[in-house]
């Protein structure tokens, strides 16, 4: 009996559609978000993740309604992000079906967010999201707002213990230098978010071979999220997991239809 | 009828949808009236021990539980609403370790598990009896879990465990009274018959 490594699509939605960029730019249409997150279902993803990336309050409406209309049919864990900025808001998307959410600028410029959603909702509900690159700070890494284009000011690993003893639930950790370039994960910075935190890992930004999931597994992620490689069709769910399964990683069968 | 009982704690609108896929008709309610005489109640719950037990009160859930218990009546707790059936749980707050009184029908204490690595989030598998009734067809699934504490004793009259770290209790089968630290509404096909499997208890 072990935890099987998680298996995550990440769907990045606007006004109700799914988008996907290159370093967070460039973004073409890449489908229906209910739609796909149903079909990742039955492919076997074993969590989907909605990224929020609508500029205008409407665009915020859609999503969720389409957070809404996923929870009814999906029954994997379900994690939104993009856009929290309060308690309320966490509230309006837990309603809606989400089983965690995650959060980034908000947290930055007020870290006191954090406590507040845990002491309120849980940890398990709160995933604080990481934008990192590689610069020049303490820990070689540092954090990111705005999608990558800006720097916080803040070093990355720093910031991870802080926001550890302010009660998250677990890291997505997102490359900025290798998000949607398939180069593979940034295995460095994986493994010193890892040296310094407790909570459960999930890699993401840069996946592209079946290697590559291999090696962010070996470097301590818990899960793997990846966005460009599932949606057009490079990798199916299920050959990942049979690569996984062959290298000896404990992944999530099921023999039910 | 299933009623899913509202006591402020839990992912009721999953919980819901989970259950309607039984076939059930399925209400949300705080009314104590109907959780008393439904069919099937369910006891959602995620968060704090504390918290849940102090919102569990706050409705009387915790006198409803009881008393569906010595009736007979089908009752199934989810993750913290498993917990809170014991007689207390131990979790840090702040630092500094608290200790609250469950429910208390299960003897018994839930306290952290001894992992690197918290919460114990994802899919791991359990290991039943052959004669349960909530895994029935499906023993070699595995189910969704989120939590860092966990009742390390058998109790009722089948206990499924699982392991992160170190052994826990996966699932309870105790007479009417049946409750998952995992969250069936969330663990795909596997939690949904599962959910199956308890509605047709009912």
């Amino acid at each position: 009996m072990t935890l099987s490594v998680r298996i995550i699509p990440c769907l990045d939605v606007t006004d109700g559609r799914v988008v996907k960029g290159v370093n967070f730019t460039n973004l073409v249409d890449a489908g229906d978000p209910t739609e796909m997150a149903s079909l990742y279902g039955i492919e076997g993803a074993d969590e989907l993740t909605f990224l929020d990336i609508s500029a205008s309050s409407s665009g915020r409406e859609t999503t969720l309604d389409v957070v809404r209309r996923t929870a009814d049919q999906v029954f994997i864990p379900l994690t939104v992000g993009g856009g929290i900025r309060s308690i309320k808001d966490v509230d309006q998307l837990l309603r809606a079906g989400a089983d965690k959410v995650s959060i980034n600028t908000a947290a930055i410029a007020r870290p006191e967010l954090i406590a507040e959603i845990a002491d309120t909702f849980g940890s398990q509900v709160l995933v604080l999201s990481v934008d990192a690159r590689r610069a020049r700070t303490d820990s070689g890494f540092e954090v990111t707002t705005h999608g990558g284009r800006q720097g916080a000011g803040l070093d990355a690993l720093a910031w991870v213990e802080q926001a550890c003893e302010l009660g998250i639930g677990e890291i997505l950790l997102n490359s900025m230098d290798a998000d949607g370039t398939r180069a593979g994960y940034d295995i460095g910075m994986i493994k010193a978010v890892r040296a310094v935190s407790s909570v459960p890992l999930i890699a993401s930004g840069g996946a592209g071979t079946l290697q590559d999931f291999a090696a962010a597994l070996d470097a301590g992620a818990n899960a793997l999220l990846a966005a460009s490689v599932f949606h057009f069709g490079i990798h199916r769910i299920s050959d990942v997991k049979a690569y996984l399964s062959g290298a000896g990683y404990c992944i999530r069968e099921s023999s039910l239809q | 009828m299933i009623a899913i009982l509202d006591y402020g704690s839990g992912n009721l609108r999953s919980a819901q949808r989970a259950c309607e896929t039984t076939g059930k008709k399925v209400v949300v309610t705080r009314d104590r009236g109907i959780a008393l005489e439904a069919e099937g109640l369910v006891v959602p719950g995620v968060g704090a021990f504390a918290a849940c037990m102090q919102g569990l009160v706050a409705v009387g859930g915790d006198e409803i539980i009881r008393q569906r218990k010595e009736l007979g009546r089908p009752t199934l707790g989810i993750c913290v609403g498993m917990q809170i059936l014991f007689s207390e749980g131990s979790e840090k707050s702040r630092g500094a370790s608290v200790s609250t009184s469950g429910v208390g029908i299960w003897p018994g204490e839930v306290s952290r598990i001894n992992s690197k690595i918290l919460p114990h989030m994802g899919w791991n598998t359990v290991q039943s009896d052959s004669s349960s009734i909530l895994f029935a067809g499906i023993e070699n699934e595995s189910f969704y879990f989120v939590h860092s504490y966990a009742a390390k004793k058998a109790v009722g009259e089948l206990s499924a465990w699982g392991n992160y770290g170190e052994p826990f209790i996966a699932a309870v089968e105790d007479g009417s009274l049946m409750a998952t630290q995992f969250h069936p509404e969330k663990s795909g096909v596997a939690g949904l018959k599962l959910l199956k499997n308890w509605a047709a208890t009912l």
